[in-house]
């Protein structure tokens, strides 16, 4: 490689701003790292702290109306600023190379993956048309694409988004670049695909000595691929060391709220996480002193006047904080105190009970006379909700848990099975039977943008349902309810004038769950409610709902993706894998001593330091038809001929415990 | 896929069908008479001359039975007898047509051949003097009336300018090119006739220019529009980001995925070029179609108003069936 003395990139005082009516956007504002040959730097920080235009502007990717109006970026010693348009062109995707979040839309839907693989290794030269081809099929293939040759001749809707990230790193790396920058690489992917694209990302950094700049909003996404880690608030990198000493001692106030905000799969039960109030800075005209000021919990009097700058707190590391300038460590979280382990009251009727619940999707025909394909998204399910009690479902996207959501809300009616609510049988209830149940079942939503009225101020999307179903004869009695339940979820009354895109993610999920506590539910089913939102906020909307729960005493089906989050918030977890339940029992024992080898793969897969890591070859089967005997046996590691033979029915191995596999506890880390 | 064609040309029969029954039945129920038309006001006051002529037309039968007879004839491949020309309404057609499709084929060409680069430079160059021109252009185009944008480029360029010839497919005095097409450009080139080659050509050009006017401006919209969604999308980045060429992001990346909604418009606006060149024949002397389809309504003429409905429903279905086989092949997802 040439230049192998020199640093792959040397970042200088980077300034980008976008240019907008009311002025100057700061969004990059005097950034600077240095990276070595083969080194591994992670960016980290929530959405708009400026790490993703950081790395648009490395590349000069940026587009109107950003600009980057001062700093250099040297890459090997030249400088990338100062680049013409034909040099640039040379240097991109040929000695730097890009990866960008969604793999869905990252490639060309009507161009062949081999050309999209081998297009750019022909134009800049690195090789003929003949062996570009062949290299492709060898990238594929080493990036584990399945059968290379036919998906080299493929199109990308033919797959899935794990195998698009795939192929988007195959075209990242063809040219063997000397750098690669990933921007959310992992993001939009389940967390066992997460896991084999990291393992990918550590493998090209080791056998290549690809340098890699990872960003991410995930430390734990970061500490898997990155040695160093520099954290970005406000357009600022605000420390910047070691991923494991940030991870574990955190220097700066913003990182120790970042480390602190995230739940984790082994942090002891009844622990509070910590959230910060308020937002960052407004980005056009920052405060005088330190931009965290306003939201540290350790501010001194000068951060509110002097802009501090990166300095070194110890050795090989450099935070921007007066308040550990000396040397001195943040104090750790504070630990709430214990909250009591809820026992349900053993009861005499379940909230919510189903029975072998099943709900098939039939597609449209292939063809005139063609068969019909069905989606087998959920294919028997027995669930049991107690009053008062959070069950959490987790599993992969396409797994049915939240076609199960829709299922015991009645939003979808069951293709076979029965489902009871409150001891009433729901079954086959028509809408207009399901109405006097509806205001006894809230939902909250994903995306909180999507499901708030655009036109509708939030205080009268609030008053909504409650004049519909008669729970305020007027206006005012209405009003003065909605005014009571902004207090509960921590919004301000004076904002019920307000309309949704006037808030914040995190404040219109509140505002979402003020509307399902609106009618006084019994049970409120939340569907991914924090998977959208930035950890802090996360964490602010989780604490939220845990304080819910216990003043409210509601039943939860809470539905997630993310395990530390589901462990964090629910007594009972049920895992879900193809449409059917593999394990199910206590959150904290479930995921400290996981039975089914699946819940094993997902819990090793969560990308936490020092956790040891199985990785999970493959991808789950097609719901299109439903594999024989054990649905999981094709990607589990202790499989025996019986699994292809005898389903393994849901059964209690342990007291409490059910699992769904012929050797229950067989595989473990 | 043959299933899949066959399916749709199934369909589009019964579609031409029903559409000549809609038509049947709207002209059978118009106030007015074709014998009247036809007659005079002579031969129109003698009641045993008019019933003779219903008669002779058949126009005395119950609607049903005008209709039953229509499909017959129809099935054995006859339109039925022109009543103003008294001529077989298919050979009436046969001999129009050619006319009309070799201009409506110019005209589209001229309008992709126009719109579509005019549209990607709109697109590309956005907000620049590029985008402003196009914008002019394709105002002008959909606004300016047919009639008013026909005369005003005969007033200029054949009676002003005198740059191109007047009216008609041919110099008056020269002999039209025989050949089996009845497309004088084709048939010329056939028989090596290049000054009669060169005759048509300058004869098309004004009223083409005139036809594609407005559709100029819809596929120049069309196409900016469908390139800037395009090129907002992750994969132009990634294609920037891999070191390409502007040429290449623009041509191989952005511009198959724009070009689903532009074929779709292309496809109706070939089909209504073919159907809708009434105002442009007349005021061009052109002797196709849209001349024929207006004589004969001005005449009630209803065996050549249904022949007329039949071959543009008719191609209506045949262009709208290219254009949903063209999207597989424009777009991989579309097929099975």
């Amino acid at each position: 490689m040439t230049g192998s003395g020199l640093p792959v990139l040397e970042v200088e005082n980077l300034q980008t701003v976008f240019l907008t009516d009311a002025g100057a956007v700061r969004a990059v504002d005097g950034v600077s790292f240095t990276i070595g040959p083969g080194e591994t730097l992670g960016l980290v920080g929530e959405s708009g702290s400026g790490k993703s235009v950081t790395a648009l502007s490395l590349m000069r990717l940026l587009e109107e109306p950003a600009r980057i109006i001062g700093g250099s970026v040297r890459f090997q010693g030249c400088d990338v600023l100062e680049m013409s348009g034909e040099e640039l062109r040379d240097w991109r995707g040929d000695r730097a190379a890009m990866v960008f979040q969604d793999p869905m839309t990252g490639l060309n839907p009507v161009i062949r993956i081999l050309r999209q693989v081998t297009e750019h290794m022909v134009s800049h030269g690195r090789q003929t048309p003949a062996k570009a081809k062949l290299r492709a099929v060898d990238l594929l293939r080493r990036m584990g694409v399945a059968a290379p040759e036919r998906a080299a001749a493929s199109f990308p809707y033919q797959f899935s988004g794990g195998m698009r990230q795939r192929v988007m790193l195959a075209i990242g790396v063809a040219n063997d670049p000397a750098l690669l920058i990933a921007d959310e690489p992992t993001t939009a992917l389940d967390v066992t695909i997460q896991a084999q694209i990291l393992d990918l990302m550590r493998g090209l950094n080791q056998e290549f000595g690809t340098a890699i700049v990872l960003i991410s909003h995930d430390l734990g996404v970061i500490g898997t691929v990155c040695r160093r880690v520099a954290v970005m608030y406000a357009g600022e990198i605000v420390e910047e060391a070691e991923t494991a000493a940030v991870l574990t001692d955190p220097r700066h106030p913003y990182a120790w709220a970042l480390v602190n905000a995230v739940p984790r799969l082994d942090s002891p039960a009844g622990t509070r996480l910590v959230s910060i109030e308020g937002g960052p800075p407004s980005a056009l005209d920052p405060p005088p002193g330190c931009r965290f000021a306003a939201r540290c919990p350790f501010k001194l009097a000068r951060c509110e006047t002097d802009h501090p700058p990166l300095m070194e707190v110890a050795p090989g590391r450099r935070a921007r904080c007066w308040v550990t300038m000396d040397g001195t460590p943040l104090p750790p979280p504070p630990v709430a105190a214990e909250a009591a382990f809820r026992t349900p009251a053993p009861e005499e009727r379940p909230l919510l009970e189903g029975h072998d619940l099943v709900k098939h999707f039939p597609l449209s025909r292939l063809g005139f006379f063609g068969k019909r394909p069905v989606v087998h998204a959920v294919n028997g399910v027995d669930l049991r909700l107690r009053r008062g009690e959070a069950l959490g479902i987790v599993g992969e996207s396409g797994c049915g848990k939240s076609t199960l959501a829709r299922l015991v809300t009645r939003l979808h009616a069951p293709t076979s099975g029965t489902l009871r609510f409150d001891g009433q049988d729901i079954t086959h209830f028509t809408a207009a039977e399901m109405r006097p149940l509806r205001p006894r079942m809230g939902m909250v939503f994903q995306d909180p943008y999507a499901s708030l009225n655009p036109r509708m101020t939030v205080g009268d999307a609030l008053a909504e349902p409650l004049l519909a179903h008669g729970r305020a004869a007027t206006r005012a009695e209405a009003r003065g309810r909605v005014l009571e339940l902004m207090a509960t979820v921590g919004l301000k009354p004076e904002w019920a004038q307000r309309f949704p895109h006037e808030f914040s993610g995190g404040q219109r999920q509140r505002v979402s769950i003020a509307r399902s506590l609106a009618l006084e539910p019994d049970l409120v089913v939340a569907d991914e409610p924090v998977s959208a939102l930035d950890v802090n906020v996360q964490a602010q909307v989780l604490n939220l709902m845990l304080d819910l729960r216990e003043r409210l005493g509601l039943s939860y089906l809470f539905i997630a993706h993310d395990l530390a989050v589901v462990r964090a918030f629910c007594d009972r977890v049920a895992v879900m894998y193809l449409g059917r339940i593999v394990e199910e029992g206590p959150a904290q024992e479930l995921f400290a001593r996981p039975l089914h080898p699946y819940t094993v793969a997902l819990t090793s897969a969560v990308p936490e330091p020092g956790r040891e890591r199985v990785v999970l070859a493959g991808e789950p089967p097609s719901t299109l038809s439903l594999p024989e005997g054990c649905a999981f046996r094709a990607r589990c590691p202790v499989a025996q001929p019986v699994c292809a033979e005898v389903r393994p029915p849901l059964a209690e191995v342990a007291p409490g415990r059910l699992a769904a596999c012929h050797f229950p506890g067989a595989f473990s880390v | 896929m043959p299933r899949y064609i066959a399916t749709r040309l199934l369909s589009a029969v019964a579609m031409a069908l029903l559409a000549s029954l809609v038509v049947f039945l709207i002209s059978a129920l118009v106030p007015g008479d074709p014998v009247l038309a036809q007659l005079g006001d002579i031969q129109a006051s003698n009641p045993q001359t008019v019933l003779e002529w219903r008669a002779k037309w058949g126009l005395d039968l119950p609607l049903w039975e005008r209709y039953g007879i229509f499909l017959k004839g129809l099935a054995h491949g006859d339109l039925g007898i022109s009543i103003a020309t008294r001529r077989p309404v298919l050979d009436d057609i046969v001999q129009y047509a050619p006319a009309t499709v070799e201009l409506a084929t110019i005209a589209f060409l001229l309008a992709i051949g126009v719109g579509i680069p005019l549209g990607i430079a709109a697109a590309v160059w956005r907000d620049s003097w590029v985008d402003s021109l196009a914008r002019a252009i394709s105002l002008l185009g959909v606004s300016a009336p047919t009639f008013w944008l026909a005369f005003i480029m005969l007033a200029i360029f054949y009676g002003w300018l005198g740059w191109a010839p007047g009216p008609g497919r041919m110099d008056p005095i020269a002999f039209p090119p025989e050949g089996p097409t009845g497309l004088f450009l084709i048939d010329a080139a056939l028989a090596g006739d290049w000054e009669a080659w060169w005759d048509a050509a300058a004869h098309l050009i004004l009223p083409a220019v005139v036809l594609a006017a407005a559709t100029i401006g819809l596929i120049t919209r069309t196409t900016r529009a469908a390139m800037l969604d395009a090129l907002g999308q992750d994969f132009v980045r990634v294609a920037r980001a891999k070191g390409l060429r502007a040429r290449v992001i623009v041509l191989r990346h952005a511009l198959p995925n724009a070009l689903v909604p532009v074929v779709t418009l292309g496809g109706l606006a070939y089909a209504n070029l073919l159907a809708g060149a009434v105002m442009t024949e007349t005021v061009f002397s052109w002797p196709g179609l849209g001349r024929y389809t207006f004589r004969s309504a001005a005449a009630l003429d209803f065996p050549a108003i249904m022949g007329i409905t039949l071959v543009v429903s008719a191609t209506y279905l045949l262009v709208n069936l290219l254009v949903d086989l063209s999207y597989g092949l424009l777009d991989p997802r579309v097929r099975r």
